[in-house]
């Protein structure tokens, strides 16, 4: 049997790189909720605040070190599947993942500790700053990521020279035309994942007369969170889709399942995209409503994947379903944060046990949500890994393909086998509940000892 | 901002580079090799109280540790990325094998406090992935100072090629490196019968480590006669023969400060010992990035580059170097039984 190792190496990067994911996606939001639990509990000193601080920082910490362990793999993924990638754009690409490793992984290991095992050693004060400076180091970690990935959507401020780029232009690079949207759209995706996973687990916990109390205010707080981030998200999902028209149109028309250049394109609600015969199969559309929605227009031309040779087209049917997903979860969030508000108003928020079931349900939808948005934005990049300039094909090592089926084989089992083991003690943790977390053996003399 | 760097930039930067990496990769050395070593010695903790404490010793510390070695992987990639593709290419497997096993160690910190009847998993996890770390560092060490086999800026070597006699003894040895260390920062962190035990293990691992270094030392001038003549030729023999010396020196005080139980000598001569046998191991390698195919200037990204990132780099290392010494100051002192999991 034979593999291709383009395909190897591919599906090598998109498993590592989409389990390392999940977990920053929660713990950047996560991290900001927690700086906000331990503000509150600073100015108020109720010790419901603390309780709930406690409880989230069990879960804060177990994501954490699996966002630690699964990020050390990537630093080196680049050189072990992509060498030739490496090699081309180490000259543009290295300097920011480097910034992202002085500006952002070192804040956050450093004040990890002191977040998690200080708060007996250092005044509550200067816990609450460990615990904004680790919020803010994710999100400076987000920044320079999603520069290096824009860039290879968008790629600026460069100049190839035999097949090398060189860098022209420091901000043309970081800010490149994509970045302005892809952080935010980023940022926004984490936090509203987090708001579900607060609000489910909260939810869950509003069902127990022993934890509601301390689960009432992070439900409150979650599910307010919801009904400002939903419709925030989606205005910046479309200011981002406009983007993307410009600068991918192709990846826009795989997006919608367009072919043929159209006036007045319809939106497809669904369809089974057919790339061999280039059209598609069981059509549900609404008339001229790609055109209004990309071009602010009911008769403006939107460009079909017909426009360019069939080897320059992503895989239509993958980036088409992701982004149904994504875009319906979006309005899923959006009514379940209106639901929210309207509850609040009336006064049955912690009551309703319809709305908290479906908290709970939608919990992990968030890092659905972002995954399929993920998937959207790189694979409508193919066959491009920087788009219109160098292929994903030229790009991989040169390892013989066993070895990456070896490899590949191992990254299945074991992070298979570490996921499951997440969400078992994830849900231990659940079980057991803010209350176990106040259960803490007691540890409140200071000890201070003799410098080691 | 290219054209503003002066004339010989393209010979300094990727020196100041290679300096920078060296210093970082040796931290990660000193700083995870302890917290691995930990993680070696953890089958000889006795019972779960003690394997608590060898374990929260670390706990607070260990992330910050495992980030050096996201600094070298990030740093090769920003200021030498040729480097940094070809020698994961070369290195594939070890190279994903360490990083299973760390993996598999540091969600044990996590999955190990939360477990019970599971726990007995994590301790083994923890303990065999600190060691599989441990050793395909040193395999990747060895293969390293091997060299590989490059034909036209690729390579065209086996990709087994890094199993060698020479790389399996360079693995061993750095098991029993960071051994070493971990029963040292166990002889600081800890009192009573642990500690006892950790003085009496680095007597043994000490003549162990000893052992690996002299085979190393012997071994690599026979790699190459290049390294061979950099060592025994008549200049540099004499400004080379202090290497040997301290090396000795600071091996007999180590044995006799484990010897009298002094709490933090043997750490500190410890890391004395891996200097040392990094600055033989920097005088055989230098100046290749690519050992024996490419020099570090042939690898370097052009200035504008590896300047970009050294001017964030310069303020921002100190300042890292600043706030990891205030963690280790926050959890200074004896760990103590219990030590505030969170």
């Amino acid at each position: 049997m034979s593999f291709d190792p383009v395909l190897l190496a591919r599906l090598q990067f998109a498993l590592t790189i989409s389990f390392h994911i999940l977990f920053p996606t929660l713990t950047i939001g996560l991290g900001l909720f927690l700086a906000i639990v331990e503000g509150l509990w600073l100015r108020t000193g109720r010790a419901v605040y603390l309780t709930l601080y406690r409880f989230w920082l069990r879960i804060f910490a177990l994501s954490f070190g699996m966002g630690v362990v699964s990020g050390v793999v990537l630093s080196y993924q680049f050189g072990t599947n992509f060498a030739r990638f490496s090699e081309a754009t180490g000259n543009i690409l290295g300097p920011l993942l480097g910034y992202e490793v002085l500006t952002a992984f070192f804040l956050e290991a450093s004040f990890l500790g002191v977040m998690l095992f200080g708060m007996n050693r250092v005044p509550p004060r200067l816990h609450f700053a460990a615990t904004c400076i680790v919020s803010v180091g994710t999100m400076i970690s987000a920044f320079w990521i999603l520069a290096a990935s824009s860039w290879m959507h968008t790629p600026a401020g460069y100049r190839l020279v035999d097949g090398i780029f060189y860098v022209e232009r420091w901000v043309d690079v970081i800010f490149n035309p994509s970045f302005f949207y892809r952080f935010p759209h980023m940022l926004l995706a984490s936090f509203l994942t987090t708001s579900l996973v607060v609000a489910g687990i909260s939810a869950w916990h509003l069902q127990d007369i022993r934890t509601a109390a301390v689960a009432r205010p992070a439900f409150s707080l979650a599910t307010l969170a919801l009904a400002v981030l939903a419709p925030l998200q989606i205005v910046m999902g479309d200011l981002h889709g406009l983007q993307v028209q410009r600068d991918q149109p192709m990846k826009v028309a795989a997006m919608e399942g367009l072919w043929e250049t159209t006036a007045g394109a319809p939106l497809l609600l669904f369809a089974w995209p057919d790339a061999a015969r280039e059209r598609n199969h069981f059509e549900v559309a609404i008339p001229n409503m790609a055109s209004i929605l990309l071009q602010h227009d009911p008769d403006g031309i939107v460009r079909g994947l017909k426009d360019i040779p069939a080897a320059d087209r992503p895989v239509v049917p993958v980036v088409f379903f992701s982004f149904r997903i994504m875009v319906g979860l979006g309005f899923w969030f959006l009514a379940l944060g209106a639901l929210g508000l309207l509850l609040r108003w009336r006064g049955t928020l912690y009551g309703n046990r319809p709305y908290a079931l479906a908290c709970v349900l939608s919990a992990p939808l968030g890092f659905v949500a972002t995954l399929a948005g993920w998937i959207v934005t790189e694979t409508g990049r193919q066959p491009w890994i920087v788009q219109g300039l160098m292929r994903t094909s030229e790009a991989i090592s040169d390892v013989p393909a066993r070895a990456i089926v070896t490899t590949l084989s191992l990254f299945f089992a074991v992070y298979g086998t570490l996921l499951l083991a997440y969400l078992y003690y994830l849900s231990k943790l659940v079980r057991q509940g803010p209350d176990a977390a106040l259960a803490e053996p007691a540890d409140h003399e200071p000890r201070r000892t003799a410098w080691m | 901002m290219g054209e503003m760097l002066p004339m010989d930039a393209s010979f300094w930067i990727p020196l100041i580079w290679a300096g920078v990496l060296c210093l970082g990769l040796m931290l990660y050395v000193i700083l995870d090799g302890f917290d691995l070593g930990i993680g070696i010695l953890f089958p000889w903790g006795r019972n779960d109280e003690e394997r608590d404490l060898m374990m929260n010793s670390i706990a607070p510390h260990w992330d910050g540790n495992e980030t050096w070695l996201v600094l070298a992987g990030g740093g090769l990639f920003a200021a030498f990325p040729k480097a940094y593709g070809l020698l994961m290419t070369a290195l594939y497997i070890p190279i994903l094998f360490m990083l299973f096993a760390l993996v598999f160690r540091g969600v044990a910190f996590e999955f190990r406090f939360k477990a019970e009847r599971s726990r007995g998993v994590w301790d083994v996890a923890f303990n065999l992935g600190s060691v599989a770390a441990a050793f395909f560092q040193g395999v990747v060490l060895g293969a390293f100072i091997q060299g590989f086999e490059i034909t036209d800026g690729r390579f065209t070597g086996n990709v087994m090629a890094w199993i060698s006699p020479f790389s399996l003894m360079t693995g061993f040895a750095l098991v029993c490196g960071y051994a070493l260390l971990g029963a040292c920062w166990l002889a600081l962190k800890t009192d009573g019968d642990l500690q006892r035990w950790a003085f009496h293990a680095g007597q043994v691992l000490l003549f162990v480590v000893l052992a690996w270094i002299a085979m190393v030392s012997i071994a690599t001038p026979f790699m190459s006669a290049e390294v061979a003549r950099r060592w025994f030729s008549l200049p540099n023999l004499l400004w080379l023969m202090p290497v040997p010396i301290l090396t000795a020196g600071v091996a007999w005080m180590l044995w006799r400060a484990l010897r009298r139980q002094a709490s933090r000598a043997p750490f500190v001569l410890t890391i004395t010992l891996f200097a040392l046998g990094a600055f033989g191991l920097a005088v055989s390698l230098w100046p290749y990035t690519v050992p024996r195919a490419y020099t570090l200037w042939e690898t370097a990204a052009p200035p504008e580059s590896q300047g970009f990132l050294l001017i964030g780099a310069l303020p921002l290392l100190p300042l890292i170097l600043g706030y990891t010494a205030y963690n280790y100051w926050v959890f200074r002192g004896k760990v103590r039984p219990g030590a505030g999991y969170h």
